[in-house]
């Protein structure tokens, strides 16, 4: 097999936008010039190391601290006990889905109670690392241990309680009923042709981004400013909810992020450890900082999924979808982390798919804790789950009908001229075309074809069985429209917000709130910049992640970059040019109205000696000795930009698996990916966040999980055991080009991060059961392991032995 | 502590004879050309030597089962993963890090230039490794063909890119 690019290199015009420009980022990250937390060198930092229960629910009896103090090279050594004064209010939990959210206080040491194998129990700092983590093992703790909880359904029933102050390990239940006329959905089912009741489980999965976290904690002990350099996607919320959780005055905390080594939604959060080297830094006057051991990272940086879904789905004598059903049980872990509760709410909107579905939409999530790491965002975050289960239920129903896959979801396809498209849910969907990401991808793997080919494989007693899968997806991002958050009960807005600069050399800085961690903003938003101006992408700078350099920013999650905080960006781009007029027009001597910028200069329409280029406008509006009067000195604008409307990328994933049914093995001989986020920025960039979505989608369909035994022991807990793929493991991937643009904003962009990850877990689940169907199996619980897959094999054959 | 700089000065072998378990131990490294001398304790990790001793911070940790591969460099010319060695194994030995890739004046090796070129990094926490491992590769086998690229590199994770633009950027790296 060999490397194919299908893409079209078609580009926006002569300009910048839409060309496969070269990462301004790759340089220090290619030669270690790059400085990542943990690179940081502070003289006289102590190391901050962390005790955790080796127990999943346990009593803390006792901490004793005596022998690790006696250690030559620690400083000092705390119980959870030892720092409650501390904590001006528990970790914080942004986002309390309903009125009546049970939320156990979530302190970053444990008092009296360890609620999962990891659990911070007590902390030592050390003036080396190695000593820190040595003396950890002279801390003695006395656990009285616990049954712990660790089946979602056994959690429901209340059979042993986690947190005693709430009576209960179910944290909300939130409903979401849409219908026309009240009934809708009953009706629907009892007169339906056609449907399908199924039962998905969205296996625990770790982020496992290929930096741990670190943290660096630097007091200014007389001054009283504090810095928090840490790894993670989100410095702006992170000052916000350390000045509240630590009681510092907000204006006196700075938040840095050096380079991040990617997030994926687990550095999406308020840690412990964050808070911990703050609260210590602070107390002892000395900067003190951690580093994340990978085993670490696994217990105690948050999971991802962690679902169980019940899906029914009704459908006429065509195939159309009439209702659906949906009851989700979330696995929120021990304790609610920053956006925990409302993970599995943000897909809630999301499983209808892409399809027409009527008013007739029952929806319901209860949530509870379990003795295992608190989940919370991971890429997708809610959107991935979603997709699963109406895909995969699509799949169902489309052998309950008799219908090819792919013609059950053309019938039900929203149709292109019903865009912008106001769904069930009310929202609206800016704009798609189903059919043409369907028909893309269907021509590039050669969907017709493929289908011959199976027939003729998959015979009587084949043992490499071809199964094709298809799934169609929205994305849903660009989180969000303040007043949407508002309505789901977020703690925050969805802003975001830019500056831009001309600097009297001309050349550009720009200072964005969205804090990039692998993604490339720097280069398309150096791009976004010369489009406007007209320069060159190397005369701009972009400065981000610094909440003293970029003070207003909401951050980088949910695929939302490009579409609210680059559109921000482009926003003031504008400002700057109106501004620029005005001094051309003036130093000109011709009416603001009259001139045209093109090409990085203002010109007067027909005067061919009346120009002045935006460098020389630049150096003008520095010097402010000639400018129209009350205009500000300086090229600068500032933009806050709330976006009216979620974005809606979709697309269509379709891949080839073979599977051997002698050893269970599933190997992808063909992926296809067609993502349409709208106008591309930089193809080259997308594609990239398209490959790498979709590989980790087929890693939680083939490899991916977070296994706990029934002590509650993690099992999976270094990269031996939890299986992030190898270059070996994986196909190549095929992408193909669709472009419709989106109405609601001026680049006409969508977002792209999330995407590959939505759609590529149903695609391969989909082709997984395709070619063991015919063999009676039903479904296959993820991952589709070797052994999964033959387990299910044998079932099946053993129930058509015993029915015969 | 640091003994001698960073200066291409010969020295002698002042290992003491009769060492204590545990007692530090003096341990010289060519690393890029340039010999270190510390005194480090007998468990310290080669990885920990160039990172913490030398300062080289280009060098990588992504995990501690020597599964992942950031910490590749190369030991007396192979790709090794330098959390697997003792520093005190690597004595008298010589490394090369990322910092020793690219020229002085700026200009990128071939297979720096080849993964930019290909966009085969995103967030570059596993980059300085896997082109480490990748450059050892093609010293074995100059022509590989894409899937002796994949298994090639199977020791280093990615997490960003799914690979693909990662055997691009080898293979375009193998055609120059």
């Amino acid at each position: 097999m060999t490397i194919t690019e299908t893409t079209d290199d078609t580009t926006t015009g002569n300009g910048v936008l839409g060309q496969r420009l070269l990462r301004k980022e790759d340089p220090v990250l290619l030669t270690g010039e790059a400085v990542f937390t943990n690179d940081m060198k502070v003289p006289g930092a102590l190391y901050l190391a962390v005790l955790r229960s080796p127990y999943a629910h346990a009593k803390i009896v006792s901490v004793d601290l005596s022998e690790a103090l006696a250690i030559d090279g620690v400083h000092s050594a705390y119980a959870g006990a030892d720092l409650a004064e501390t904590w001006a209010s528990p970790m914080p939990c942004a986002w309390p889905v309903t009125d009546d959210m049970k939320n156990p206080a979530h302190y970053p040491l444990a008092v009296g109670k360890a609620c999962y194998a990891g659990d911070g129990v007590a902390a030592v700092l050390a003036e080396t690392e190695t000593i820190a983590h040595d003396a950890l093992e002279a801390i003695n703790v006395d656990y009285d241990p616990l049954e712990p909880v660790l089946d979602l359904e056994d959690s429901l029933a209340d059979r042993h309680v986690i947190h005693d102050e709430l009576g209960t390990n179910s944290s909300y239940t939130w409903p979401l009923l849409i219908e026309e006329n009240e009934g809708d959905v009953d009706k629907a089912f009892a007169e339906a042709a056609f449907t399908v009741s199924e039962r998905y489980v969205q296996q625990r999965l770790i982020p496992m981004a290929m930096e741990p976290r670190a943290v660096v904690a630097v007091p200014q002990p007389f001054g009283g400013d504090m810095t928090l350099y840490s790894s993670t996607q989100v410095p702006h919320i992170l000052k916000v909810m350390t000045a509240l959780t630590l009681g510092i005055p907000e204006q006196q905390m700075r938040v840095v992020c050096p380079a991040v080594g990617g997030g994926f939604g687990s550095k999406l959060n308020v840690y412990a450890e964050e808070l911990l080297c703050v609260t210590l830094a602070r107390r002892l006057s000395v900067p003190v900082r951690w580093n994340e051991e990978r085993s670490e990272n696994a217990q105690a940086t948050t999971h991802g999924r962690g679902q169980i879904q019940y899906v029914e789905l009704a459908a006429d004598a065509n195939g159309t979808l009439t209702a659906m059903r949906v009851r989700l049980v979330g696995d929120m872990g021990a304790y609610l982390q920053l956006v925990t509760p409302g993970v599995p709410l943000l897909g809630a909107f999301l499983y209808a798919g892409v399809y027409d579905l009527p008013k007739a939409f029952d929806f319901s999530c209860t949530s509870v804790f379990t003795n295992m790491t608190p989940t919370d965002a991971y890429r997708g975050a809610g959107r991935p789950e979603a997709t699963y289960a109406i895909e995969h239920a699509m799949d169902a129903l489309a052998r309950e009908v008799g219908l090819d896959p792919m013609e059950l979801r053309r019938r039900n396809f929203i149709p292109v001229d019903k865009y912008p498209y106001e769904a069930y849910t009310g929202l609206v969907y800016d704009s798609g075309d189903h059919e043409k990401a369907a028909g893309v991808a269907s021509g590039l793997i050669d969907y017709d074809g493929l289908r011959a080919r199976q027939a003729e494989q998959n015979g009587s007693g084949a043992t490499k069985r071809l199964g094709i899968g298809v799934s169609t997806y929205f994305e849903m991002c660009g989180l969000a429209p303040s007043r949407v958050l508002a309505s789901l009960n977020y703690s925050a807005g969805g802003w975001e917000s830019a500056t831009v600069r001309v600097l009297p050399t001309s050349k550009v800085q720009v200072v964005t709130g969205t804090a990039p961690h692998g993604q490339g903003h720097e280069t398309a938003w150096s791009m976004i910049a010369a489009e406007k101006f007209g320069i060159d992408p190397a005369d701009v700078d972009v400065l981000h992640s610094d909440t003293a350099i970029a003070p207003l920013g909401l951050d980088t999650y949910g695929s939302r970059s490009l579409q609210v905080g680059g559109v921000a960006f482009g926003m003031a781009c504008d400002k700057v040019i109106d501004k620029a007029r005005q001094i051309a027009a003036h130093q000109l001597e011709a009416s603001a109205d009259d001139l045209e910028f093109h090409g990085g200069v203002f010109s007067v329409a027909g005067s061919a000696d009346k120009e002045m280029p935006l460098a020389a406008i630049a150096f003008e509006a520095f010097t402010a000795h000639n400018l129209p009067d009350d205009l500000e000195p300086n090229l600068e604008a500032q933009v806050t930009y709330d976006p009216p409307n979620f974005s809606w990328p979709f697309g269509t994933h379709m891949c080839a698996v073979e599977i051997d049914t002698e050893t269970g093995e599933v190997e992808i001989l063909q992926y296809v990916a067609v993502d349409d986020c709208g106008v591309k920025v930089n193809p080259l960039i997308v594609e990239g966040q398209v490959h790498g979505g979709v590989i980790q989608g087929v890693a939680q369909a083939l490899w991916e999980e977070a296994r706990y035994d029934e002590d509650g022991n993690l099992q999976s807990s270094t990269l031996a055991e939890y299986l992030v793929p190898a270059a070996s493991d994986v196909p190549p991937i095929t992408l193909g080009e669709s472009v419709t643009p989106s109405p609601t904003n001026e680049l006409g962009v969508k977002g792209v991060g999330e995407a590959g990850t939505i759609g590529a877990a149903p695609c391969v689940m989909n082709a997984v059961v395709d070619a063991l169907s015919g063999l009676g199996v039903h479904d296959i619980q993820m991952p589709a392991s070797p052994l999964n897959v033959w387990n299910a094999i044998q079932a099946a054959s053993n129930n058509q032995e015993t029915n015969q | 502590m640091p003994r001698s700089g960073a200066h291409d000065v010969p020295r002698p072998q002042t290992r003491p004879i009769e060492n204590q378990p545990g007692d530090p131990v003096d341990v010289t490294i060519t690393i890029n050309g340039t010999q270190h001398t510390y005194d480090v304790e007998p468990r310290t990790l080669l990885v920990h030597y160039i990172r913490e001793h030398a300062g080289l911070t280009g060098t990588n940790i992504g995990c501690d089962t020597s599964s992942c591969g950031a910490c590749s460099i190369h030991l007396d010319g192979e790709a090794v993963k330098s959390c697997t060695v003792l520093a005190v194994q690597a004595d008298g030995q010589e490394v090369r890090t990322i910092e020793g890739m690219a020229d002085a004046d700026g200009t990128l090796h071939p297979m720096q230039q080849a993964f930019m070129e290909n966009h085969g990094l995103q967030c570059g926490y596993c980059t300085p490794g896997r082109v480490r491992a990748a450059t050892s590769l093609l010293e074995e086998n100059a022509d590989p063909s894409e899937a002796e690229v994949r298994i090639g590199l199977e020791g280093n994770l990615c997490r960003c890119t799914g690979y693909h633009n990662i055997v691009k950027s080898v293979l375009a790296a193998a055609s120059n």
